[in-house]
């Protein structure tokens, strides 16, 4: 079994900002059936917990797929403290159900913080696939933005958006007016549960189809615990099998706000004994 | 070592010898194994009760019809080597079958010594065997001629292990696809490490491997390949043993707060995922002192046994009364010994929560029982005006798992009972597919692993049949 492990190794790692971190693996299998929309659940470790990452970016003829994570829990820590050349325990995937990508006309997309990165891999398939897209990237601060340069590539337009107005517009506030004056036939929203509650929001009164990807706690990630349950149009729905991808004007977003924060205290327990003890591990090699 | 053989006595004993187990007030602070297995003494003098029948009936209440008296006889000639080689003939998980199968209404309740007293303890002389070949090392069988057919077999859990092992011993190639990152299904996933040390289903898996089985952990067959694709890939037959894997909830208001697990994600935390050894191991649970669980089956207690080792207090909510309880008896006793009280004849109705969105107390029903419905069990009734609320702060809802749909859905042409999400198949585990076969829990729905182990034998010489009087 250890053989077939080192298939996941890491082949490129990239500092997108400061803890945003994007990883390309080796993961042939993988590579050649991945689709934007589905994601991966990784296992670094004999006694890592298994953590889904949406997919960015995948090369079928390299055999790599590519995952951007956020450097916030003990297991994305860990993850970020890795290096070319490591090798993870697991990558399982792909999972969940791929986007549907279509000729729509005019799509909006709208990526916040990390999911940026494969807010884009569904901008580039929806460009390619003869629609105008409009990319909006919004950040925290101006600092933690990144791939303007990539979204502009694969975008017709692009709008940047921070929650202090560190840079473009300060907030998100200018959709409103925007579909004021631009008519578009479906939007996807990417990124924090927040962010993608608001654009459902704004969205609605304009009927604009809103496709949202829900990442809620998962263990196995292919229908078997049911901790990412979602409620949806009054339903449970499971956003591993059913999802990750569900209409935004019918989710129900405080829930999925409370439910994510369910093992908040253990996650923050992990986060703080893997700072203090991380050195002695040897993985802090970098 | 002979020494401690016993002479034979002319009458039978009508007591079978007692496994020693821990005792309650220890075994309740830890997750080792329960039951601490015979010594070659208490082996032998078990192995002296059988009468050695003529016409086994015990042979006959095993759905992978183990030689009982053959490997009973060479226990009792102390031929250890000679018996487990008897079993394995026709079980690749002794070491499993020994320790969880419901001897008690399979081979032992033929028993003819149990007609006069207690039945032989096959079970207990099957787990000695197999965890005295752990011990002295494993004898690998030879493999038959390579026939030259591939066999795909999706999920490493009983059916599917069973399956494997049997067609890599035919002389087929076997590769054999687990969606999790370790393999085993529910042995690993499911059954607690004190009914079931992880680290002899982990044995038991390098065993089938061994046998020449190419086991690839961490692909999701309907994902990453599809059954049609892996057929058009050059496999010559697929078996499915995808398990019960999707748990079912109750649909009652309050169902999504924190503290409430599906019994799934329990057990997966704790068992396959080592959330009891937090933060050592990374994965969370967080559990109350106070858990409410709701099911009667053998995953509630093992859902209730589990939490009772965690620190907390554990009732058991179910809506029939203790005749119909489905566990095993041997549960049930074993989890009350530990602490565990029930409460009968009630169902939940709704949950409430905190501020903080985490469970707190649940809303119950009085319930009696009707007439039997289609189950033949006595149906659980309403009982007006019979409203009650518990304090809880964790839910452990253990009301049954259906199958995982992902392969129903991804396979055109692939007949599935719209009912229960189950893969209709034959008397030989052949599905609406040509060369597809199924078995285990994906077919029958959630039910034991020695039955899931039957399916799988019994579709391994289907697909033998198959592949070789094929063209």
């Amino acid at each position: 079994m250890r053989r077939r492990n080192k298939l996941y190794k890491i082949v490129t790692k990239k500092e997108l900002a400061p803890k945003e971190m994007l990883f390309e693996i080796e993961a042939p299998d993988i590579a050649v059936k991945v689709q934007p929309g589905q994601f991966v659940i990784v296992v670094i470790g004999e006694k890592g917990e298994r953590i889904p990452l949406t997919i960015c970016g995948y090369d079928r003829a390299k055999g790599t797929v590519s995952f951007a994570f956020h450097e916030v829990g003990k297991t994305t820590k860990e993850l970020g403290n890795l290096c070319e050349g490591d090798c993870l325990e697991n990558v399982t995937g792909p999972l969940g159900n791929p986007s549907e990508i279509k000729n729509y006309g005019k799509v909006l997309c709208v990526g916040g913080s990390i999911m940026i990165a494969p807010l884009l891999l569904q901008a580039k398939a929806m460009k390619e696939t003869g629609n105008s897209v409009t990319t909006v990237l919004g950040a925290r601060i101006k600092d933690v933005l990144f791939m303007e340069d990539e979204a502009k590539a694969v975008s017709d337009k692009v709008y940047v958006a921070t929650d202090d107005g560190s840079e473009g517009y300060k907030g998100l506030d200018f959709l409103r007016d925007l579909l004021k004056t631009e008519k578009f036939d479906r939007c996807v929203a990417l990124g924090p549960v927040v962010m993608m509650k608001t654009v459902s929001e704004i969205t609605k009164p304009y009927g604009i189809p809103t496709i949202v990807t829900l990442t809620p706690l998962m263990v196995d990630g292919m229908g078997m615990c049911g901790v990412c349950r979602v409620t949806v149009a009054g339903k449970m729905q499971f956003a591993c099998v059913d999802g990750p991808e569900f209409d935004g004007h019918l989710v129900d977003f405080d829930e999925l706000v409370t439910r994510q924060r369910i093992f908040l205290p253990e996650e923050r327990l992990s986060s703080v004994l893997y700072e203090i003890g991380g050195c002695k591990c040897g993985r802090n090699k970098a | 070592m002979a020494e401690t053989k016993p002479k034979p006595k002319p009458k039978i004993k009508k007591e079978a010898v007692e496994m020693p187990k821990q005792a309650p007030k220890d075994r309740v602070k830890n997750f080792n194994e329960v039951a601490l297995g015979y010594d070659e003494a208490q082996a032998l003098e078990e192995a002296n009760r059988c009468l050695q029948c003529v016409k086994p009936q015990c042979v006959s209440g095993c759905p992978v019809e183990v030689p009982i008296p053959e490997f009973i006889k060479c226990i009792r000639e102390q031929k250890y080597a000679e018996a487990i080689a008897k079993i394995k003939e026709k079980n690749a998980l002794p070491a499993v079958c020994g320790r969880v199968c419901p001897q008690e209404e399979q081979c032992q309740v033929n028993c003819v010594v149990g007609r006069i007293g207690e039945p032989v303890s096959i079970g207990r002389l099957e787990r000695y065997l197999a965890d005295w070949e752990r011990e002295h090392g494993f004898q690998i069988p030879e493999k038959a001629k390579p026939t030259g057919k591939r066999v795909a077999v999706v999920g490493a859990g009983p059916a599917g292990l069973t399956a494997a092992a049997d067609l890599v011993k035919m002389g087929h190639e076997v590769t054999m696809f687990e969606a999790l990152h370790l393999a085993g299904g529910v042995l690993v996933y499911g059954i607690p490490e004190f009914r079931l040390p992880k680290k002899i289903v982990q044995k038991e898996v390098n065993y089938i491997q061994k046998l020449g089985v190419d086991l690839r952990v961490g692909n999701l067959v309907g994902r990453i390949h599809t059954i049609p694709e892996l057929m058009e890939n050059g496999y010559d037959a697929v078996f499915i043993g995808s398990g019960a894997g999707l748990p079912q909830f109750m649909n009652i208001p309050g169902e999504n707060l924190g503290g409430i697990y599906s019994a799934n994600e329990f057990l997966i935390r704790v068992n396959l995922m080592k959330a009891f050894k937090f933060p050592d191991f990374d994965t969370p649970l967080r559990i109350g002192k106070h858990v409410v669980v709701i099911g009667g089956g053998n995953v509630a207690m093992d859902c209730a046994r589990s939490s009772m080792r965690l620190g907390a207090d554990v009732c058991l909510l179910y809506r029939r009364s203790r005749e119909e309880l489905p566990a095993r008896h041997e549960e049930i006793e074993n989890a009350e010994e530990e602490g565990l009280v029930c409460k009968f004849l009630a169902a939940p109705l709704r949950f409430n929560g905190d501020e903080k969105g985490w469970v707190k107390s649940m809303e119950c029903q009085a319930m009696e029982l009707g007439p039997p419905d289609a189950s033949g069990r006595r149906r659980p009734l309403p009982v007006k005006g019979s409203e009650f609320t518990m304090e809880t702060d964790t839910v452990i809802i253990a009301i049954g798992q259906t199958p995982n749909p992902i392969i129903q859905r991804t396979t055109e042409g692939l007949v599935v009972n719209p009912r229960h999400g189950t893969i209709i198949v034959d008397e030989n585990g052949k599905t609406s597919l040509e060369g597809v076969y199924a078995g285990g829990d994906v077919a029958t729905g959630a039910a034991t692993v020695i039955s899931a182990m039957g399916m799988g034998k019994n579709a391994a010489k289907a697909i033998n049949e198959y592949l070789m009087n094929k063209k």
